[in-house]
């Protein structure tokens, strides 16, 4: 648990999205400290995958999307930049791992350099190689590089995809439930690492467990039918919750 | 439940099932009369000047269908150079952008594209193309075969483009590649198999297409002059020779559809390994 | 395997616990100046000690029940989180009777010296802070053995006060001038036999923690009736 709050590096300030029909979020107002996790939990369907969707325009994808409000990165209004650019600083990691399958590891963890044809001062192997690190996943892939993402494991391809995320050095790291595909030892490892890189960059996660907001989160926020319910300090949140539906929510009382 | 009716049941699933085999069995019959029919006239034919040489002056028994196999690869080929990358990127188009009436439109308009008999499209290109130009050629006849090949790339590759899951699309945008790279580097290598399966079984479809090379390709007795002039092929040269009068020009007929044969068959084994083996094993 | 987020959690925890022990272990130390050695200072000392011993206290409460409600720890783990709220309580009582017993020698300071004392207080101090010592050594290096050597001396330290009990009776008979400092002197002996039930519960509960067994109440136990 880091306690000191830290500034606010991504903010969403009125912000109302949905498709087509109704919103599926309605004013929501957040920030995202840097190199702080925070944790967006509540019932299926409550928008959360929506919010975070919108934090890099990955809205954007779903046609029909219209929103409402502003997010900003660093103080700019993110729905005034060029999503490639904002895409390139804000990342994202999905529910199911989604390697390239048509790539080897290699290849995968660099795809975001080579397919935008970027190259620093920096080797790609030595990129790769820091980005598995970080994923803690270079020690068991070493020695296949070569070989397809696909020969990987689950949790291992979930891990490589965090790789692939780090490999373009994101200021802020967003995921969406991106342990609900895997076994609860795959899922500890990404809590792990999540905690480890926190050190390095923003994260923001988007879970339907509570104890996993619980255990890694720093800030949590609760919502409920397209509201942010409540958003405080997660050791907050989870001892003493301001909000009774937030309450009733984390202590597994819905409905 | 009585005995009798039991019994009765038993019959009639016994008679459908028999049924259904037979008329089974019947589908792949015909297939293999076909096959054998050809072979055993064909084969008799068949040696290596016949595949070697030109054909005899008319009167003159023996000679080859080496003009029209050379053509026929000519003809199919440019057919592909021109039909594909219409087909494959309009294809393109339809799945990012297709979401909508226009491209419920476009797939219509493949759709009947597609049941179009040939012969008209023949006539098509032959009024497109040859009139104007007063000459018949090859190339009239490879753009005859790419009007017939384009709403087959066409459909096959959106098909196996939506078969390529909406997440690889997403991971290569949020990693903050431009969406036509991520189109051209991610999407479509990872469709590419099921892609050049289709383009291959269309090149199967077109090679075998006569009707359409009658009013364009015209066919000829000797080496080609070039793409402007006319050009000869196989299926050209079976019906030629299928028509005539000659003994021995039918005998060369049942050689050349043999050879015909063979070359789709092929084509069509090729895009059903292809298939198999290609999804996701391609390294980029 | 990589090292468990929560492992760092939980050493923290018991850093912080141990810490507290330290504290409590101090409080004694300097009661036992001011009584024995007849000082002042000690006193004052105490006092401060008391009010990091009380932040202390609630900071451990704090942290325990965040760990709880973050951590949903199980097996080890929650033993070890029931152990260390329960030793947060212990330490908490310590520090308290460790005031008592320096408000008692303040008392005391204010009136001659009994001479000579009806009975070895020093055993009595000393074996209390032995316990207390040896018990947070179990806990630091989550050893069973010393431990149970905790439980063990316990029985001790209640004889002891039962002897000074009735040592000091038979001094207040003979000489009614002492009935104010002896009595005091078994109000302090009672502290001390408290400080030392404090040391064996936390003991008890690093065996919990350690083996998963519940030791208490398995012995004849004291009863403390003065």
């Amino acid at each position: 648990m880091s306690d000191e709050r830290t500034y606010s590096i991504l903010e969403a300030r009125g912000l109302s999205a949905g498709y087509g029909s109704g919103d599926a979020i309605r004013n929501v107002n957040m920030h995202f400290y840097d190199k702080r996790i925070t944790a967006i939990i509540g019932p299926s369907g409550c928008g959360k995958s929506t919010l975070i969707r919108c934090l890099n325009r990955m809205h954007e994808e779903i046609p029909g999307t219209q929103v409402r409000g502003v997010v900003a990165l660093s103080e700019r209004n993110i729905f005034h930049m060029d999503p490639v650019r904002l895409r390139r600083q804000v990342g994202m990691v999905f529910q199911r791992p989604n390697p390239f399958p048509t790539m080897s590891i290699f290849r995968n963890v660099a795809a975001g350099l080579i397919l935008n044809g970027l190259r620093g001062e920096r080797s790609l192997a030595e990129v790769v190689e820091t980005s598995l690190r970080q994923a803690a996943l270079f020690d068991e892939v070493k020695d296949k590089l070569d070989q397809p993402a696909l020969n990987l494991s689950g949790g291992q391809q979930q891990r490589l995809c965090i790789a692939r995320a780090l490999a373009v050095e994101p200021k802020v790291l967003l995921l969406d439930e991106p342990c609900s595909a895997l076994d609860p030892i795959a899922t500890a490892k990404i809590e792990e690492l999540l905690l480890q890189l926190k050190d390095q960059l923003t994260i923001v996660m988007v879970t339907h467990n509570m104890q996993q907001a619980a255990r890694v989160s720093d800030w949590t926020g609760f919502m409920l039918m397209g509201e942010l319910v409540e958003f405080g300090r997660t050791d907050e949140i989870f001892t003493t919750p301001r909000d009774p539906r937030t309450q009733d929510y984390i202590t597994g009382r819905f409905g | 439940m009585t005995d009798a009716r039991l019994r009765r049941r038993k019959i009639v699933n016994g008679l459908m099932f028999s049924l259904t085999a037979a008329c089974t069995i019947a589908c792949l019959a015909v297939l293999f009369v076909i096959l054998g029919y050809i072979v055993y006239h064909g084969a008799a034919a068949l040696d290596w000047s016949f595949l070697t040489r030109l054909p005899k002056p008319v009167g003159e028994p023996g000679g080859g269908i080496a003009n029209a196999m050379v053509g026929s690869a000519k003809i199919v080929a440019l057919a592909a150079v021109l039909g594909v990358p219409v087909g494959v990127l309009g294809a393109v188009y339809l799945h990012e952008f297709g979401h909508n009436r226009i491209g419920f439109v476009i797939r219509y308009a493949a759709d009947l594209l597609n049941g179009m008999p040939s012969i008209v499209i023949g006539v098509f290109a032959y009024g497109l193309i040859v009139l104007p130009m007063k000459r018949f050629s090859a190339l009239a006849g490879s753009a005859a075969l790419a009007v017939i090949m384009i709403p087959i790339v066409l459909r096959s590759t959106e098909e196996f483009l939506r078969l390529v899951p909406a997440s690889l699309r997403e991971a290569g945008l949020a990693l903050g590649v431009p969406r036509w790279k991520v189109i051209l580097l991610v999407v479509i290598p990872s469709a590419w198999g099921g892609i050049l399966t289709g383009i291959l079984l269309a090149v199967s479809r077109i090679a075998g297409e006569s009707a359409p090379l009658i009013f364009t390709a015209f066919g000829n007795r000797f080496w080609d002059n070039g793409w402007l002039n006319p050009m000869s092929a196989l299926p050209l040269t079976i019906y030629t020779y299928a028509i005539s009068p000659y003994e021995d020009w039918h005998r060369q007929a049942w050689a050349a559809a043999m050879v015909l044969v063979l070359v789709v068959l092929a084509g069509n084994v090729l895009a059903r390994l292809l298939m198999r083996g290609g999804r996701g094993a391609s390294n980029a | 395997m990589m090292e468990r987020h929560f492992e760092k959690v939980e050493a923290e925890l018991r850093e912080r616990i141990l810490h507290m022990g330290g504290v409590a272990e101090e409080m004694i130390r300097q009661s036992e100046e001011a009584l024995l050695e007849r000082r002042e200072a000690p006193i004052v000392r105490i006092a401060e000690l008391e009010e990091e011993m009380n932040r202390l206290h609630i900071e451990l409460d704090d942290r325990c029940l965040k760990l709880l409600a973050l951590h949903q720890p199980i097996a080890a783990d929650l033993r070890f989180i029931m152990a260390c709220i329960k030793i947060n309580s212990d330490l908490e009582r310590i520090g308290d009777q460790a005031v008592n017993i320096s408000q008692s020698t303040a008392y005391l300071l204010r009136l001659p010296p009994i001479d000579p004392p009806p009975f070895d207080i020093r055993r009595m101090v000393a074996l209390a802070r032995q316990m207390l010592r040896d018990s947070l050594e179990a806990m630091a290096r989550k050893e069973v053995a010393l431990a149970e050597s905790v439980a063990h001396c316990d029985a001790e330290e209640d004889g002891l006060k039962k002897a000074a009990f009735i040592a000091s009776m038979r001094l207040m008979q003979s000489d009614p001038s002492t009935i104010e400092r002896a009595l005091t002197l078994i109000l302090i002996t009672r502290n001390l036999e408290r400080i030392a039930d404090h040391a064996t519960n936390i003991a008890e509960d690093v065996i919990f923690w350690a083996k998963g067994e519940d030791i208490r109440h398995n012995r004849n136990r004291k009863e403390t009736n003065p």
